[in-house]
């Protein structure tokens, strides 16, 4: 099988600080990979790196495009990079303030990204926001209300059906449950483990919160100073940790 | 079905001092189909050790773990993850689930994930939490809130799902009553007679009397003690 992303040694400099340093790893269809450390370990710019919206210095990053077969996503022309965004890529980020229009209807959030794809039949776009907001459980009476009037959690979840509606085949996300209390984080986890097995997405999650990739995430991989310091099974990493760090991230998690 | 080799296991502590401590050396097992080994010895001799490693949960040391033609010691992930939905379950002695989700979702989980329909799914998944006397009043509910031998039970229902050509279980029995460990001891003769490997713990001597064809003591396997 081909791996849906193929990334080789990219490294990401800020002058002499080091963002993310010589990162390889292939993800292949229906994968979640989840990349966690500490803040500043250089989580969000590899994300960033990978998703087009931050120029690597060196590096390879190699997307299994639905015409042509892998392509470097970093050589590619701005244009065809922008027509991934809109088509097989999806961005969630953390704050999804960053991710929304927020003045926008939910509704209108949802239809511009299929209008981006070509679609132009009003009533369908209609009938598949409210089908996706649906979905992420945002009730159908709301599709006309903006953003702003939605608590935080809704609004992540309407991030979400807006990244997702046009049936991606790579979600990037940027501590999607971060700064949600728990009993919307779980919901939240629950709706995208459901996606990620029905729709076969492959997703790469950033997150600090180890429980988070513990339900997520097939694959983990652990970043300290720029560098991924171990990579492997999630369960295994997190249950028999090899490397002097992540012991310490493990067993620093408060126990409930 | 499951064919162990040489295989050894060292525990590195890099924050308490770097210490090294070897738990496993030169351990050595195999279970053909249709065969049930009960791993014995103290609490603390590594049979939970060893049979996470087969699960891959942990990694090995050294050696060779043969499941079903997958050396589980050198694997890739995905090639685990593969395994683990088609080849070879694994009851745990807690369960661990999404909060939120429905009992019967979780006991449907493996057989969707190996693409058996819902319909077909759900009845399986009815099947066995009936004969395991989980109320049909729960089924709707997720099992966080369940009690332990409960949960217990859930857990048994999702491993037995879908029919896993290797099984491993973690003390299966322990916190049921009477008849549900009846009703679990005959899962077990099931998925023997329908041929599947299974390497158990079981705490419970008349238990491991009924189900297991042999008994394998893991002190064996412990490191020579370098005094």
């Amino acid at each position: 099988m081909t791996p849906l992303l193929s990334v080789r040694d990219v490294t990401k400099r800020y002058g002499a600080r080091i963002g993310c340093a010589g990162v390889s790893f292939d993800l292949y269809p229906g994968e979640v990979m989840g990349v966690v450390g500490e803040s500043g370990s250089g989580k969000t710019t590899l994300l960033n790196c990978l998703a087009g919206q931050l120029a690597p210095d060196t590096g390879e990053v190699i997307f299994d495009t639905r015409a042509d077969g892998p392509r470097d996503t970093l050589t590619m022309s701005e244009p065809e990079r922008r027509m991934l965004g809109r088509t097989d890529w999806a961005f969630v980020h953390q704050h999804a303030r960053d991710g929304l229009r927020m003045g926008v209807s939910a509704g209108g959030n949802v239809g511009e990204r299929l209008m981006a794809v070509g679609a132009r039949h009003y009533g369908d776009i209609r009938t598949q926001a409210v089908d996706w907001l649906g979905r992420v459980e945002i009730a159908a009476d709301r599709v006309d209300d903006r953003p702003t009037a939605f608590s935080g959690g809704m609004q992540q979840r309407l991030q979400i059906a807006r990244n997702l509606v046009i049936g991606p085949r790579l979600v990037f996300m940027d501590e999607p449950t971060g700064g949600l209390d728990v009993s919307v984080q779980a919901r939240l986890l629950d709706l995208l483990r459901g996606l990620v097995r029905d729709m076969g997405l492959s997703a790469i999650v950033v997150t600090h919160d180890l429980a988070v990739v513990r339900l997520l995430a097939h694959r983990l991989m652990v970043m300290k100073d720029g560098d991924v310091v171990e990579t492997g099974l999630t369960d295994q990493v997190l249950d028999d940790p090899q490397h002097g760090y992540t012991q310490l991230l493990v067993s620093s998690v408060l126990q409930v | 079905m499951i064919e162990i080799a040489d295989l050894s296991k060292t525990f590195t502590l890099h924050n308490q001092g770097a210490a090294a401590i070897p738990v496993m050396q030169g351990a050595a097992l195999s279970v053909a189909p249709g065969d049930c080994v009960a791993l014995t010895g103290a609490s603390g001799a590594g049979k939970s050790t060893l049979m996470r490693m087969i699960y891959g949960n942990y990694l090995a040391a050294g050696g060779a773990i043969r499941v079903g033609g997958v050396d589980v010691a050198t694997a890739e992930p995905r090639d685990i993850l593969a395994l683990r939905r088609e080849t070879l379950g694994y009851v745990s002695q807690f369960l661990r689930v999404v909060p939120r989700v429905p009992t019967l979702e979780v006991v449907m989980e493996p057989l969707l994930a190996t693409g058996t329909g819902s319909e077909e799914a759900r009845h399986r998944a009815e099947e066995l939490l009936g004969r395991l006397n989980i109320p049909e009043t729960l089924w709707t509910l997720s099992p966080t809130t369940f009690s332990g031998g409960e949960q217990q039970r859930v857990n048994i229902a999702r491993g037995f799902a879908y029919p896993y050509p290797a099984l491993l279980l973690d003390e299966p029995t322990a916190s049921l009553d009477a008849a549900n460990r009846d009703t679990v001891l005959t899962l077990i003769e099931e998925a023997k007679a329908r041929g599947a490997a299974i390497v158990g713990i079981f705490h419970d001597a008349d238990a491991r009397a009924r189900v297991c064809d042999r008994e394998v003591d893991v002190s064996a396997f412990a490191p020579e003690r370098v005094a």
